[in-house]
């Protein structure tokens, strides 16, 4: 740190760092105890009466069957969302590496879903897995699959999980793209001297050597899927079939705007909360280290 | 090159072109639905192929000619919504966040750790999981349906304050000692070097957060009621729950292609920037 070289005026950073610290008071730290203090109170939707209840949201949602549907729906979600996202991206970040000719244009080509929100790819696969006059359920009669995520939960989730993962093949790919051109030339051809095939060079050398990359994807994208795909959910879904798809983001805004249930609400977000500050820790603790060789 | 493997490059390139074909699909079929009249989603299966309508279809979205959007104001001035929005968000994070910067690497002052904490809590912090209570309190600041409502409350960035932060300690000392022999203070010090030195860390700042911004769903969803403060993004799904019985399909991609792009133009004007402003910012 610059330990030795400093400004000695001492009232200027207080007002350097005021607009972020007030917004960050007021819009954050402040709705987060907001929702701490109310996850302990049950209160009517009118805000007429309030009790101070401890626990007893936090217990009543442990044992409220819906809320641990919606926990393993999202852990599912997620799983599949980076599995599938990241997948792809290496593939493709495999494929491009190597290729000398056009190599701008396919990364171009690749990048671009990186702008499209959230709710924006899901309405467009939305259109794409139609029953009744999309291109794919279209194409699957010819196989003789009728499709209808209407009513079919497996179906509603690959809708989900494909809108979601797409826009997010960009954001691995660029990374998978960085973290192969980083390993250093000489160990590849060391190894193809040495007689390894492509194939055999890529899942010994390349791959273990992307892992912290990987790593550090996988944490990201599950944040991506926990905190980010409301959108989706809310564009087309709307959490169903039969609460097949009802995520842990989409409950807290279900059961606090539309239930009005805001102690269950508030408790929920205080869990979450606590899911968010393990992520980021683990993002902060281990991921950063190992990063970097 | 390694070894010269013809059949293997060639492969590559197939693979690849293979799969921008897949992932550029949805947008092709948008595309295409765009340029047709509703009648082409009533039945059958959506076309394949352009239509002759994208022209009329574009107007009556652009205008929100017979209120084809369900709302009482034009696409035109929910992208302008979408636009400030972004705008703001961007430039306000980026602003604040080099403030930050600046006053945790330069300065020493009591609390300065506190005050790096706080920023780095609220990383910990999105919006979506304290969805009611950040509602409340723009609610009791009367920032509903306000431009600052849709701004402020996501302004705070510890990703950009930390980005600033790196990059200002790679800074050499040796530079701030010399601007201070010759008499630099703290302002001019931050404007005639520290600014034009991060010219390209905001600018990669910019593309993520323009996005970021232009993208927003669940914040102007809470907070806005009043239809001239939707944006572009929010009015889709309207659409899509609007008509019960034949979705308008031609109109919903209309105003999808019209959402997508200006982000879409920004990443791909800004591609350098952009992509390693991303791998900047998490390192």
């Amino acid at each position: 740190m610059h330990d030795t070289v400093v400004f000695k005026n001492k009232i200027l950073p207080y007002f350097l760092l005021a607009p972020q610290l007030i917004i960050t008071l007021v819009f954050f730290i402040w709705p987060a105890g907001q929702a701490l203090y109310q996850s302990f109170l049950i209160e009517d939707a009118f805000g007429f009466s309030r009790e101070f209840v401890w626990f007893e949201n936090f217990v009543y949602l442990f044992q409220d069957p819906e809320y641990w549907n919606s926990m393993k729906v999202t852990f599912l979600f997620s799983a599949m969302v980076a599995v599938t996202a990241m997948g792809v991206a290496l593939l493709l970040a495999a494929m491009a590496d190597r290729v000398l000719k056009g190599a701008g244009t396919y990364k171009t080509l690749l990048i671009w879903p990186y702008a499209v929100a959230p709710v924006v790819a899901a309405v467009l696969w939305w259109l794409m897995f139609n029953p009744s006059i999309g291109i794919l359920p279209y194409w699957m009669k010819f196989v003789g699959h009728y499709w209808n995520h209407y009513v079919n939960a497996g179906e509603a989730m690959t809708v989900v999980v494909i809108a979601s993962a797409w826009k997010q093949i960009s954001y691995n790919f660029i990374f998978f793209l960085a973290g192969m051109q980083a390993i250093p030339k000489s160990l590849i051809e060391a190894a193809a001297i040495d007689g390894a095939s492509p194939f055999k060079r890529f899942w010994q050398i390349v791959f273990p050597l992307l892992s912290p990359t990987a790593f550090f994807l996988l944490v990201v994208n599950v944040v991506y899927a926990f905190f980010e795909t409301f959108g989706v959910i809310h564009a087309t879904t709307l959490g169903g079939p039969d609460n097949a798809t009802r995520t842990l983001v989409y409950k807290v805004y279900e059961d606090g705007f539309v239930g009005l249930d805001l102690g269950s609400s508030a408790a929920q977000s205080v869990i979450l909360m606590i899911l968010v500050i393990a992520l980021t820790v683990i993002q902060f603790r281990y991921v950063e280290r190992k990063v970097q060789y | 090159m390694i070894e010269n493997r013809p059949w293997l490059t060639a492969f590559r390139h197939l693979m690849l072109i293979f799969g921008i074909a897949v992932i550029g699909f949805p947008i092709w079929i948008a595309l295409v639905a765009a340029t047709h009249p509703s009648s082409a989603f009533f039945s059958g299966v959506m076309p394949l192929w352009f239509g002759e309508q994208g022209l009329n279809n574009f107007e009556r979205v652009w205008n929100n000619d017979d209120r084809v959007l369900g709302v009482t104001v034009s696409a035109s001035w929910m992208m302008w919504n979408s636009f400030i929005m972004a705008m703001v968000i961007a430039i306000g994070k980026i602003t604040i966040s080099l403030l930050s910067a600046y006053a945790i690497v330069y300065f020493r002052f009591p609390f300065r750790r506190t005050c790096f904490w706080m920023i780095f809590l609220t990383l910990m912090l999105p919006v979506e999981v304290r969805i009611l209570p950040t509602y409340e309190v723009v609610a009791r600041l009367g920032m509903l349906n306000s431009y600052a409502g849709l701004t402020i409350p996501l302004i705070a960035s510890a990703t950009a304050t930390f980005l600033f932060r790196q990059f200002f300690l790679s800074i050499p000392s040796s530079l701030v000692e010399a601007a201070r022999i010759d008499g630099a203070g703290p302002f001019k010090f931050f404007k005639d070097i520290l600014l034009p030195l991060s010219v390209n860390n905001i600018a990669a700042l910019f593309v993520i957060l323009f996005i970021y911004g232009w993208n927003q769903y669940l914040w102007p969803l809470l907070i806005t009621t009043d239809e001239d403060y939707y944006t572009i993004v929010m009015v889709i799904k309207r659409l899509m729950t609007a008509g019960e019985g034949n979705v308008p399909w031609n109109i919903i991609m209309t105003t999808t292609v019209l959402a997508m792009l200006p982000p879409v133009i920004v990443v791909i004007l800004m591609q350098k920037f952009f992509v390693k402003g991303l791998i900047e910012q998490e390192k």
